[in-house]
């Protein structure tokens, strides 16, 4: 963006440390003021490429050693060469032990929201180094902010950006972000400079086209600083994605108007071209950066469709392909947020389809990591910078622009909101209102640009600016972030729902586009989801299939939703292993059965009937041992290797749990009605009905293992249990390891301690105790054929298949 | 029902007063209604299974029968009709209005119990009161008509999952002998709650006149 032409400047205005040393320097000069433009010493955080200086200084240092000779150092002190990496690391470890720390003082962070104690923090850490050195490292450098901070915050919120409310409230937000923008720079520019004539003030030498320019800095919302409370305080959707969409779009408008009024109060004059080529610029600089971003996002999705067989890569691309939509943006000076934005939002669809569900998470808890580490470290740094920064405290001109501030905010969104209305089909309430105007925080960005003001040709307003954007944006995030949170509960405005996404919300949305859109048509007018229609059909019918690999491009999304919830519940199922009840997300007692149809009479249904035999006790034990042996099977499929992440590379390990998770589902049925074989000595004909229940049970069994088999040729068949299930005729716990919990043998209720040990036992390589000598002896023996048939079938509990089997196609 | 060509403002008031559509709003919808039914009085399941833009909508079947629904005419009475004039046409369409700012809280309730209630007729095709599961399966069966035999496979499992879902999260205490008949319309409520459908079930209803926009037959 702008902070490029800067970064000569930056070496000049660099006051910092004086062991920085000639090393580092000569490091820069290597590097041509390009990659390390501060010296890493100063900032510890512009080490992107930290290697490249440590190699150097390696290089520098062994020359200098090998003059004159002396014994070989036992012991070195060799500080210099790791220090910016050291720093680097200390500042993070900082960043991250701060976060973890407020989240053990709950009542704390219940009122202060954690951007306020982390400048709080940054505060007393720059409080600190200055009473030991004296000297503030200028930590919150731009191009760190900009290159290394900034965008994987953004990326994040590109990437998880909520893209229907988004599109649905683009009209609104693109309002807010733009003209809102262009009103708040302009009210709050014009009339500091109102405020500047006033006499007395010492302000009078600050012109027209400055004011203008600080206005233009000062008017733009941050998206960090939204984030941040907003995450806090679970606002409802449609206010959220307002703020958050409006401080994430007004980034071409802050960019365009930034340079205008910078060229503009360095040549003097203005002329209505340059007006008009301002409106232009906007127009590049914003559809550029979407166009960019959209091209790599393209690009990364047609790359991803081809990482089948390297995962472990999988996440790198969607990081470097932003990263590069973000760099390249930069280049020809359009809108990077713009672009980041644009990519993550185009790639993810068609990425998420492509890659396994492992990277999915992986790219998930990194963009977490990345984007929370950044926030914490930007909200230091401000603090930091604070203690740090010139200052020239003038009441007059921060009094004039906190308040100037909060007026144009009220003023623009109330205006703007009324004109909206008119459009929108839900309209905006008061409350709403309030709270956009509220919600419109300052942050680093504004900061920085700031920090990048020419110091020749600002030099006598910088400090006043810099000190005023401090201060708002201290106010800001001080005083409205703490007290946005009261508001909303006294306001009682409606918050976000917790609820995870349900299988039938999903249907209903999907139910609801298709008849919103036939409703259309059938009053004839092409609206919002006639089009929505015409462009999702478009992308199923070309762009998927070009994008997406494999059988996946033909999926439905509501296919594609269940089976997301599939692998959800199995991971679930495993994570909670210790838990008592069974998945979370039945945690009810309703099976399958409970809602079957049987319209016609009755069926009589003895199997049905809860078992007064088998203790609550007994049920548990039984769980107990399906999920220990759930877990090891997991564990056995993952054999480390430094390129893939498990064996099989279609995460054969989910879809095993997937699978296991419904058997587990069956099995517990099961439990139930094995005891009633107990007590009931003839296991009753089914009913026609009933045997349609079976079948659509087992259906919903088998229809996973259809999908599994289209990655996985080697996946089992859900037939193959079978195998090792002698039939009919009951299993012997030794030959029968795989299973022991089978329901259909008569005595597991007394085997069940003992085949536990077993299982473990033999599972777990150690030595059998309490077992026959016979079986030590056949260990080996046997152990090898339990490995083939491990490999031939699935070890799970495969015991329901030959109750079912009968049914099965 | 007698929408007779020349309708005058006196009526066109009635219906809004009943409809909540504003006068010029009708006055475009009627417009529409006559070019879909070719200027007859009424319109039948033909007209509107004739409309272009509406052949690719999966659910093409179930938004034609809504407009037939005696159900959805605020009325208690149950079966369809074979053929609709313009007053029911509206009726069925007024469940699309979007809130505006007026709109008391009750009112908001109100519509949104509507506007359920429209959805719930929708799928429950026997009047009995209940979603069963087999009328379940059918609506995701529509719904995935349109993305060949994977969809149809997976559409079973995926009602199936789905009823078990409301099953287990509206009676979470089920005994094994306990049967759940179908969704009734206050289970059908509380899994949509989630949805908004009173900030969402709405159409664009055009205020000023369409006389360009013409979809044909």
């Amino acid at each position: 963006m702008f902070w490029r032409r800067a970064a000569h400047g930056r070496v000049g205005f660099r006051r910092s440390l004086p062991e920085l040393g000639l090393l580092l320097l000569a490091t820069l000069v290597l590097l041509e003021g390009s990659v390390l433009p501060l010296g890493a010493a100063s900032s510890p955080e512009t080490g992107i490429t930290p290697g490249a200086g440590v190699s150097h200084g390696h290089a520098d240092k062994n020359h200098s050693e090998t003059k004159h000779k002396k014994p070989f150092p036992v012991l070195g002190l060799n500080y210099d060469s790791v220090k910016t990496p050291f720093e680097i690391s200390l500042w993070v470890l900082l960043a991250s032990l701060m976060k973890l720390g407020f989240h053990l003082l709950p009542r704390v962070s219940s009122i202060v929201p954690e951007s306020c104690l982390l400048i709080v923090v940054g505060l007393l850490v720059g409080g600190g180094i200055k009473l030991i050195r004296e000297e503030v490292p200028p930590v919150l450098d731009t191009k760190l902010f900009f290159y290394c901070l900034l965008p994987p915050i953004i990326l994040d919120a590109g990437y998880f950006l909520p893209i229907r409310p988004f599109m649905e409230n683009l009209g609104t937000i693109l309002m807010f972000a733009v003209v809102g923008t262009l009103w708040n720079a302009f009210f709050v520019g014009g009339f500091l400079f109102a405020v500047c004539q006033i006499p007395h003030a010492s302000l009078s030498h600050i012109g027209l086209l400055p004011c203008l320019l600080f206005g233009s800095i000062i008017s733009a919302v941050d998206p960090v600083a939204v984030l941040a409370v907003f995450e806090e305080i679970h606002i409802n959707e449609l206010l959220h994605i307002l703020v958050f969409g409006e401080s994430l779009l007004n980034d071409a408008v802050t960019v365009v108007l930034y340079h205008l009024f910078e060229e503009f109060s360095e040549a003097g004059t203005v002329t209505v071209l340059d007006g008009f080529l301002g409106v232009i610029s906007f127009l590049v600089v914003a559809l550029g950066g979407v166009l960019v971003g959209a091209f790599y996002g393209f690009v990364a999705a047609l790359t991803s469709r081809f990482t089948y067989h390297i995962r472990v890569i999988e996440p790198l691309f969607v990081f470097v392909y932003s990263y590069m939509a973000y760099l390249s943006a930069e280049v020809f000076h359009l809108s990077g947020i713009m672009a980041l934005i644009a990519c993550g939002a185009v790639m993810r669809p068609y990425v998420e389809a492509n890659i396994s569900h492992k990277s999915h998470t992986t790219i998930k808890y990194f963009l977490k990591m990345w984007s929370s580490v950044s926030e914490t470290l930007i909200f230091i740094f401000l603090g930091v910078a604070t203690v740090e920064g010139p200052h020239q405290w003038n009441w007059v001109f921060v009094t004039a622009t906190v308040i100037l501030c909060l007026v144009s905010r009220v003023i623009g969104v109330v205006g703007l909101t009324f004109v909206i209305n008119k459009f929108r089909m839900v309209n905006l309430t008061t409350k709403d209102q309030f709270i956009i105007a509220y919600g419109g925080l300052r942050g680093a960005i504004a900061f920085s640009l700031g920090f990048l003001l020419d110091i020749e040709h600002f030099k006598d307003m910088r400090e006043i600016f810099l000190t005023a954007i401090i201060t708002v944006v201290f106010f800001t995030v001080f005083v409205q972030g703490m007290t946005i949170k009261p508001l909303v509960e006294l306001l009682a405005v409606k918050k976000k729902q917790e609820a995870k996404r349900s299988i039938n919300e999903e249907i209903h949305t999907q139910f609801l586009d298709h008849l919103l859109t036939g409703i259309e048509d059938i009053c004839g007018h092409y609206g919002h989801h006639h089009w929505k229609d015409k462009l999702n059909r478009f992308n199923k019918k070309y762009v998927k299939g070009f994008l997406i690999a494999g059988e996946r491009s033909k999926e439905p999304q509501l296919i594609a939703f269940y089976h997301k919830l599939e692998m959800k519940q199995a991971i679930q199922l495993v994570e909670s292993g210790g838990g008592s009840k069974l998945p979370s997300a039945m945690p009810s007692t309703v099976s399958m059965q409970n809602i079957q149809p049987k319209n016609q009479p009755p069926p009589p249904k003895p199997t049905e009937r809860a078992l007064p035999q088998l203790t609550k006790g007994r049920e548990e034990e039984i769980r107990k041992i399906l999920r220990s042996n759930l877990q090891r099977t997991r564990q056995r499929l993952h054999s480390y290797n430094r390129h893939t992440l498990v064996a099989d590379p279609d995460e054969e390990g989910f879809q095993d749990i997937i699978l296991k998770k419904q058997k587990m589902m069956e099995l517990d049925r099961k439990i139930k009605e094995m005891a009633n074989y107990l007590s009931v000595p003839s296991h009753p004909k089914d009913s026609p009905t009933m045997s349609r229940a079976r079948l659509a049970s087992g259906r919903n069994t088998d229809f996973i293992p259809a999908q599994q088999q289209k990655g996985n040729k080697k996946s089992p068949d859900p037939q193959a249990y079978n195998i090792k299930l002698p039939a009919g005729g009951v299993p012997t716990i030794q030959v029968d390891l795989a299973s022991p919990q089978s329901p259909d043998s008569v005595n597991l209720l007394d085997e069940i301690g003992k085949a536990e040990q077993k299982e473990d036992s033999g599972l777990m390589m150690k030595p059998p105790e309490s077992n026959g000598p016979e079986k030590a002896g056949e260990k080996d023996g046997w152990r090898d054929q339990q490995k083939l048939t491990r490999c031939l079938s699935d070890p799970g509990p495969g015991a329901e298949d030959d109750e079912d089997e009968p049914f099965l196609p | 029902m007698g929408a007779t060509q020349t309708r005058s403002g006196q009526e066109y008031q009635e219906l809004a007063e009943r409809t909540g559509f504003s006068a010029e709003q009708i006055r475009n919808l009627h417009k529409r209604f006559q070019q879909l039914s070719g200027n007859e009085d009424t319109i039948s399941r033909e007209h509107l299974k004739s409309i272009p833009a509406l052949a690719n909508n999966p659910i093409r079947k179930q938004i034609i029968e809504a407009f037939f629904d005696k159900r959805n005419q605020h009325g208690n009475e149950l079966g369809s009709y074979e053929e609709i004039g313009f007053e029911e046409f509206l009726m069925v369409m007024s469940h699309f209005r979007p809130p505006t700012l007026r709109t008391t809280e009750e009112e908001k309730e109100a519509m949104r119990k509507e506007k359920v209630r429209f959805l719930f007729n929708m799928h429950d095709t026997d009047g009995d009161g209940k979603i069963t599961l087999v009328e379940y399966r059918k609506v995701v069966e529509e719904l995935l008509s349109k993305s060949g035999t994977i969809g149809q496979e997976a559409a079973k499992a995926i009602a199936d999952a789905a009823m078990l879902e409301v099953a287990s999260t509206n009676v979470p205490n089920m005994g094994p002998d306990d049967f759940y008949e179908g969704i009734t319309l206050e289970h059908f409520e509380e899994i949509l709650k989630g949805l908004e459908m009173e900030t969402r079930m709405h159409v664009r209803f055009l205020d000023v006149s369409t006389t360009n926009v013409y979809c044909g037959k």
